[in-house]
C-alpha cells in the first residue's frame, strides 16, 4: 500500500487565541508536537481535517502572522524522566522555570526551549545490573543519590527488554553519557522520554490497605484515604483548599510529592517556594524541598500549557512510584484545567456539554484519576516472591464557580474519586479549619484500611471513630430541633450531646495549620484528643445520672483543659492527656446531688 | 507579512465586509499579525482606531475601540498603526491623566516616553516572586485586625450599589505608603465605566490627602467607548509594572470598577458570537481577570512592589455572580461590605465574616504586629460567627429561650459590630484596634477563650465587669480630684 509521502511544514491558515490552525501538513498524529510560527512556540495537535490540523500552542499567540511557518517533531508531548527532577520547579511544558529566568529574566518571555534536566550535571551513578543480566523495562540498571533523602532508581525504560552488553562502572556521569547498552545494540542513558498522556504501566494493581496519612485529625481519623488512592477537595474561594494541599505535601506519609500548581495564584507559588526549602521533612529531618517536585502554571501563564501542567506532573509522579516510592500528586485546582479544555473546545467549535464544557470532560477526568493506585512495578521481579511496590496517591482540588457543588467538574470528579472531602464556606466564615464539611464528605476506603488501624493505631481507633460519626450526626438532628424551639427545649441529656458534638468540632476537628504544635498530628496525639473528648462525655453522662444539673459541670473549667491540650506537642502526648482524663474524672467524680 | 512592515505602515486597505456590534470584519485576514492596532479611517475624516483579535485565511476580526457607529463598509479604510497595543512609560506619567487608551486628557502634551511596553505585559516567572510580607497599615480594624493587607497583595473590595467602597479605597489610599516607610509611593488609579461624579470624587480625595502629585490616572468614564475598557486597566498596570520594577515604587493600583469591565468583555465575545458560559460572559473570562489581578507582586532582589485593590460591583449583592466569584478564586482575600450594617449607619461596613486576606499570615506575627495576632483575630471571629448564628436563632424562638452564655455572645456580637467594625472615618492603629478586640472579648468568659494560648489570654484578658470596675474607680478618682 501507497503511504502518502509525510509533509513536515506547513503555514498557519488561522489564528485564535490559544489555538491555531495550519494547512499543508500531511501524515502528522493527534498529539504530535509542532512549532509554531517564527517564535518555534510549543504546540500540540488535537484536530486532524485532511492537510489541515489544528492544535492548541502552549504560549501566547500575539503577534504572530498567517502564513509563518510550523513544523511537526515526530514526538507526542513527552516528559524527560531522570535525576535532576527532584527540588526543582517546571512550567507546565516541564521546563525549569530558574533555567527561564536565566534566559529571559522576571518576566516570561516566549519562545525560550529548555530541556528538564541539566545536561552538565554530574550524577555519581552506582551500577546494580550486571552484564549479561537479562532485564525488561522497570527493571534498575544502577542508583544516583538524587537529594539527601532520595535515592533515584536509574531504570530500563518501559517496553525496551534484552540482554546487558556493557555497563559502566560507578562514578559520575551525566545524563546523557550512555550508562549501558543491550545485545540488540540499544543504548541507555540515565534519562528517558515518556509521553505524558499516557500512563507508564504497571504490572498489577493492587487493593489500597494502607492508609495515606495526612496528619489531619479530621482526615485521617473520619474519612482517610489509602496509599494508591484519591480524593478531592471542591471548596467556594477562601474555603482552604490550598492550604489543605499544602499541608498535606508538608506533613503526609508519602516519600515523593508532586505539587501542581494549575491556573493557582503566583503569589501562593511564590509562598511555597520560600516555605518549603525551611521546612523540615519530619520523617528524614531534612528540608522538604527534597523530595518535592513543583509544577507551576500560574492563572496567567498560558491557557493550554493548564493542559499539559497536570499530565506532566502525573508522569513526574508516576516515574518515581515505578522507582517503588509512595507518592503523591496534589493538583490545584483541576477546575482551571477543565476550563482550559472549555476554551479550546470552545474555539475547536465543538459542540458543548454542560455548562460549555466538552462532553468529554468526563473521560479526560476518570482517566486522570485511574493512574492513581498502589502497584505492583513493571520488572524481572514482578512475577517473583518479593515483587517491588509503589503507589500513586492524587488530591485534586475543585474550585465549583458559587460553590455550587452540583457543575460537571465536581460531579464527574466525584464519580471517579475515593473519597469527597467537601470544604464549606459556611465554616470558613467562622475560621474553622479545615473547613470539612462533616456531613457531606466521605471516604471510601475506610473499609479496607480498618484492618491497618486494628494492628497499627491506638487500640480502639475504629470504635472511637465511630461514636464520633454518631455524636456529630446527632448533633444534627438536635440543631434542627433548637432552630424550631429554642435550646431551652431540650433534656440535659440532650444538651450533653450537643455540649460533647461541639467539643469534637472545635477541639478535635478543628486545626490550625499556622501552630507549631497542632499542624500536624500523629496517630497518637488524633486519637488521644478524640478519646479524651468521649471519656469526658461518659463521665458527664455518669453526673448526670446522678440527678445534677448539666450547669454545674459546664461551670466548672474541664473544658478548657482539654481544648489546651492541642497545643501539647506530639511527643507524649499520651501522658498529659492521661493526667488530664485523670483530673477531669477526679473532678466530675467529686459532684454531688445536693 | 512581517517582511514588508515598512510599506503596510501607513498603507490603507479598503477590506472591511461586515459591521456587528464592536467588531468589524476584514476579508483579508493576512495583513495584520494578531493584537495589531489599526488606525481606521471614516469617510467622514473621523480617526478611530482598532485591535485584531483572531486572524484566518478569509478574514481577520478587528475590535474598533470608539464603537463602530458611522462606519461604512465602502468608504472607511484601515491602516497599520503598531503590531500591538503599547503605552508610553516614563516617571513623568505621575500626575498626569490619561483616557483608557493612554492618550493624555489634562490638556498636556503627550508623555515623552522612557519606554513603550506591550500593554499585555508578561506572567512574572513565580521563582522570580518574593513572597509578599510588609504589613501595610490601613487604618481600618477590619483590614488592619482581620485582614491584614501586605505589599504586592491583590485584594479586592466587594461591592453593593450605594455602599461606601469609594470612601474605604481612598482611606486606604492614604494611609498606605506612609508611616516611616520613605521609599517613594505612586498611586495608579485606573476608572472603567464609572461616572464622572465618581471619578471627581476620587481625583479631589486624593488632591484633599495630599496625594494628588502621587497619582496617575487612568479614566474611562460611563460615557466613553465601552471597548476602551478592555485596555484601562492592561495600561494601567503596564504603568504600574514599569514604575515599580524599572524605577522601585511602590505601587498601589485601584481598579474600579471590574464588573463595568467583564460587561464589556462579555459585549465583545457575544458579538464574535461565542458560546456563552454562566450568565452571558465568556467561558474565559477566568483566565482574562487573572491576566489582570495576576500582575501584583514583587519581585526578588528589586525594591518596588505593585499592589492592588480592584473593585467590583456585585450585581444585586450576589457573591457568587460569575464576576465576584472568579475575582475571588484568582485574588488573595476579599473585602465584602454589608448592606445591613451599612443601613444601621456603621462605618465602614465591612461584613467581615466572608473577608478574607490568604496573605495575612505573611504581613502579622512578632516584630510585624503581635506574635498572637492570628490567635486574636480567629478567636474575635470565631466569636463574631457564634454571635451571628445566636442573633439568627433569636429571630426564631426569641431571646428569653437564650441560654445565658448565648446572651453573652449575643451581647459581644453588637458590641463588635458597633466598636470594632463601625469606628468611623478616623484612622486608628493596630495597637488600637488590639485593645478593643481584647476589652470586646472581656464579654465572654474566659473559659471561651480557647483559641488563644492561655499565657496570652491570662496577660491581656479583663471581664467586661473588671473593665467596667476599673473605669469607675478612675472616674472616682477623677471626681475626687
Amino acid at each position: 500500500m501507497a503511504v502518502a509521502e509525510t509533509q513536515q511544514t506547513g503555514k498557519l491558515v488561522r489564528i485564535a487565541g490559544p489555538m491555531i490552525e495550519a494547512d499543508g501538513m500531511h501524515g502528522v498524529q493527534m498529539g504530535e508536537i509542532l512549532r509554531v510560527g517564527k517564535l518555534g512556540l510549543m504546540g500540540e495537535v488535537i484536530r486532524i481535517e485532511g492537510e489541515k490540523i489544528f492544535a492548541q500552542v502552549f504560549e501566547s499567540t500575539e503577534g504572530m502572522y498567517l502564513g509563518e511557518a510550523v513544523e511537526a517533531t515526530g514526538a507526542p508531548l513527552s516528559a524527560e524522566l531522570g535525576p535532576g527532577l527532584l527540588a526543582g520547579t517546571f512550567d507546565g511544558i516541564q521546563r525549569p522555570l530558574k533555567t527561564l529566568q536565566e534566559s529571559s529574566g522576571d518576566f516570561i518571555g516566549r519562545g525560550i526551549t529548555a530541556v528538564a534536566l541539566d545536561r552538565n550535571k554530574q550524577w555519581a551513578y552506582t551500577p546494580v545490573a550486571q552484564i549479561g543480566q537479562q532485564v525488561v523495562g522497570g527493571d534498575t540498571l544502577g542508583t544516583v543519590p538524587e537529594t539527601k533523602v532520595i535515592e533515584h532508581k536509574i531504570l530500563v525504560p518501559p517496553g525496551v527488554s534484552g540482554t546487558i552488553a556493557s555497563i559502566k562502572a560507578a562514578g559520575d556521569y551525566t545524563v546523557e553519557e550512555v550508562i549501558a547498552t543491550l545485545e540488540d545494540g540499544t543504548e541507555l542513558k540515565m534519562y528517558h522520554k515518556s509521553p505524558v498522556k499516557i500512563s507508564r504501566p504497571v504490572h498489577k494493581f493492587l487493593p489500597p490497605t494502607e492508609p495515606f496519612l495526612t496528619r489531619q485529625r479530621v482526615l485521617d481519623m473520619l474519612f482517610p484515604i489509602a496509599k494508591g488512592g484519591s480524593a478531592i477537595i471542591p471548596g467556594g474561594f477562601g474555603a482552604g483548599k490550598t492550604v489543605v494541599e499544602q499541608s498535606m505535601s508538608k506533613y503526609s506519609n508519602a516519600q515523593i510529592i508532586v505539587y501542581v500548581g494549575c491556573g493557582e495564584r503566583g503569589n501562593e507559588m511564590a509562598e511555597v517556594l520560600t516555605e518549603f526549602p525551611e521546612l523540615v521533612d519530619p520523617n528524614t529531618g531534612e528540608s522538604l524541598m527534597n523530595r518535592t517536585i513543583l509544577v507551576v502554571n500560574t492563572s496567567n501563564m498560558p491557557v493550554a500549557a493548564r493542559d499539559a501542567s497536570v499530565y506532566t506532573g502525573m508522569t513526574l509522579a508516576e516515574y518515581y512510584r515505578d522507582q517503588g516510592y509512595d507518592v503523591a500528586l496534589m493538583a490545584d485546582s483541576t477546575s482551571r484545567w477543565a476550563e482550559a479544555l472549555r476554551e479550546i473546545s470552545s474555539r475547536l467549535e465543538e459542540m458543548p456539554g454542560e455548562e460549555g464544557y466538552p462532553t468529554y470532560l468526563s473521560e479526560r477526568i476518570a482517566a486522570f484519576y485511574e493512574r492513581c493506585g498502589n502497584a505492583i512495578l513493571c520488572g524481572s521481579d514482578a512475577t517473583g516472591d518479593n515483587p517491588r511496590k509503589g503507589s500513586l496517591t492524587a488530591v485534586g482540588a475543585v474550585s465549583p464557580p458559587g460553590g455550587d457543588f452540583s457543575e460537571p467538574v465536581t460531579q464527574t470528579s466525584m464519580q471517579v474519586s475515593g473519597a469527597l472531602w467537601a470544604l464549606d464556606s459556611a465554616l470558613a466564615y467562622r475560621r474553622h479549619y479545615p473547613s470539612l464539611n462533616w456531613n457531606k464528605s466521605y471516604s471510601l476506603y475506610f473499609e479496607g484500611l480498618k484492618g491497618w488501624f486494628d494492628e497499627n493505631a491506638p487500640a480502639g481507633w475504629n470504635d472511637r471513630r465511630q461514636q464520633a460519626a454518631t455524636l456529630l450526626q446527632r448533633e444534627n438532628e438536635l440543631m434542627d430541633i433548637v432552630q424550631l424551639v429554642g435550646p431551652d427545649a431540650l433534656q440535659d441529656a440532650e444538651r450533653l450531646i450537643l455540649e460533647v458534638a461541639r467539643m469534637i468540632r472545635e477541639i478535635f476537628l478543628q486545626q490550625s495549620a499556622f501552630s507549631d504544635n497542632d499542624a500536624a498530628c500523629q496517630l497518637d496525639k488524633c486519637f488521644g484528643l478524640l478519646e479524651s473528648i468521649l471519656i469526658y462525655g461518659e463521665e458527664c453522662e455518669k453526673v448526670l445520672a446522678k440527678e445534677i444539673p448539666l450547669t454545674r459541670i459546664t461551670d466548672l473549667p474541664l473544658r478548657e483543659q482539654i481544648a489546651r491540650l492541642k497545643e501539647e506537642p506530639n511527643d507524649g502526648f499520651t501522658a498529659v492527656k492521661d493526667k488530664v482524663i485523670e483530673n477531669f474524672k477526679q473532678a466530675l467524680g467529686a459532684l454531688e446531688a445536693n | 507579512m512581517a517582511e514588508n512592515n515598512a510599506d503596510m505602515l501607513h498603507k490603507e486597505y479598503w477590506d472591511l465586509n461586515y459591521v456587528s456590534g464592536p467588531l468589524v470584519f476584514l476579508e483579508n485576514g493576512e495583513r495584520f499579525p494578531t493584537g495589531a492596532i489599526l488606525d481606521v479611517h471614516l469617510t467622514n475624516g473621523e480617526l478611530r482606531q482598532g485591535q485584531i483579535l483572531e486572524a484566518t485565511s478569509t478574514h481577520a476580526v478587528l475590535q474598533i475601540l470608539q464603537g463602530t457607529r458611522g462606519i461604512d463598509v465602502k468608504g472607511t479604510s484601515v491602516s497599520l498603526k503598531a503590531e500591538g497595543a503599547r503605552v508610553a512609560c516614563s516617571e513623568d506619567v505621575i500626575g498626569r491623566r490619561f483616557n483608557g487608551t493612554g492618550q493624555p486628557i489634562d490638556g498636556l502634551p503627550p508623555v515623552v516616553p522612557d519606554k513603550e511596553l506591550d500593554i499585555n505585559g508578561s506572567a512574572i516567572n513565580p521563582v522570580s516572586r518574593d513572597a509578599p510580607n510588609d504589613f501595610i497599615e490601613t487604618g481600618i480594624s477590619a483590614i488592619d485586625g482581620f485582614n491584614t493587607l501586605v505589599r504586592g497583595q491583590k485584594l479586592p473590595i466587594f461591592l453593593g450599589s450605594g455602599l461606601p467602597a469609594n470612601e474605604i479605597a481612598n482611606l486606604i489610599v492614604q494611609n498606605s505608603g506612609t508611616k516611616g516607610d520613605d521609599r517613594p509611593f505612586v498611586v495608579v488609579f485606573a476608572a472603567m465605566g464609572i461616572t464622572a461624579r465618581e471619578t471627581q470624587y476620587f481625583l479631589n480625595a486624593f488632591e484633599e490627602g495630599g496625594k494628588g502629585s502621587q497619582v496617575v490616572a487612568f479614566i474611562n468614564q460611563a460615557d466613553d467607548p465601552a471597548i476602551e475598557r478592555i485596555f484601562t486597566p492592561r495600561c494601567a498596570l503596564t504603568v504600574a509594572e514599569y514604575l515599580a520594577f524599572e524605577k522601585g515604587y511602590q505601587v498601589l493600583v485601584v481598579l474600579t470598577d471590574l464588573t463595568n469591565y467583564c460587561d464589556a468583555l462579555r459585549q465583545v465575545s457575544s458579538a464574535r458570537e461565542e458560546i456563552p458560559g454562566r450568565r452571558g460572559y465568556p467561558g474565559y473570562m477566568y483566565t482574562d481577570l487573572s491576566t489582570i489581578y495576576e500582575r501584583a507582586g514583587r519581585i526578588r532582589g528589586n525594591p518596588g512592589s505593585v499592589t492592588q485593590i480592584p473593585m467590583l460591583t456585585m450585581p444585586d449583592d450576589d457573591i457568587t455572580h460569575p464576576i465576584p466569584d472568579l475575582t475571588g478564586y484568582i485574588t488573595e482575600g476579599q473585602i465584602v461590605l454589608s448592606r445591613p450594617l451599612h443601613r444601621q449607619g456603621i462605618f465602614p461596613p465591612v461584613d467581615l465574616l466572608p473577608c478574607l486576606s490568604r496573605l495575612m499570615n505573611n504581613g502579622i506575627g512578632e516584630g510585624k504586629t503581635q506574635d498572637w495576632h492570628r490567635e486574636w483575630s480567629n478567636q474575635l471571629y470565631a466569636a463574631y460567627a457564634e454571635g451571628q448564628r445566636i442573633k439568627k436563632l433569636m429571630a426564631i424562638v426569641g431571646e428569653d429561650a437564650l441560654t445565658p452564655l448565648d446572651k453573652k455572645y449575643l451581647k459581644f456580637c453588637n458590641e463588635f459590630e458597633r466598636k470594632m467594625i463601625g469606628q468611623g472615618f478616623d484612622r486608628r492603629d493596630i495597637e488600637d484596634t488590639f485593645r478593643i478586640g481584647w476589652e470586646l472579648m472581656g464579654y465572654l468568659p474566659k473559659s471561651e477563650l480557647t483559641r488563644i494560648k492561655a499565657s496570652v489570654v491570662d496577660q491581656y484578658y479583663k471581664s467586661a465587669e473588671d473593665l467596667a470596675a476599673e473605669a469607675d474607680g478612675i472616674e472616682a478618682k477623677i471626681e475626687n480630684a
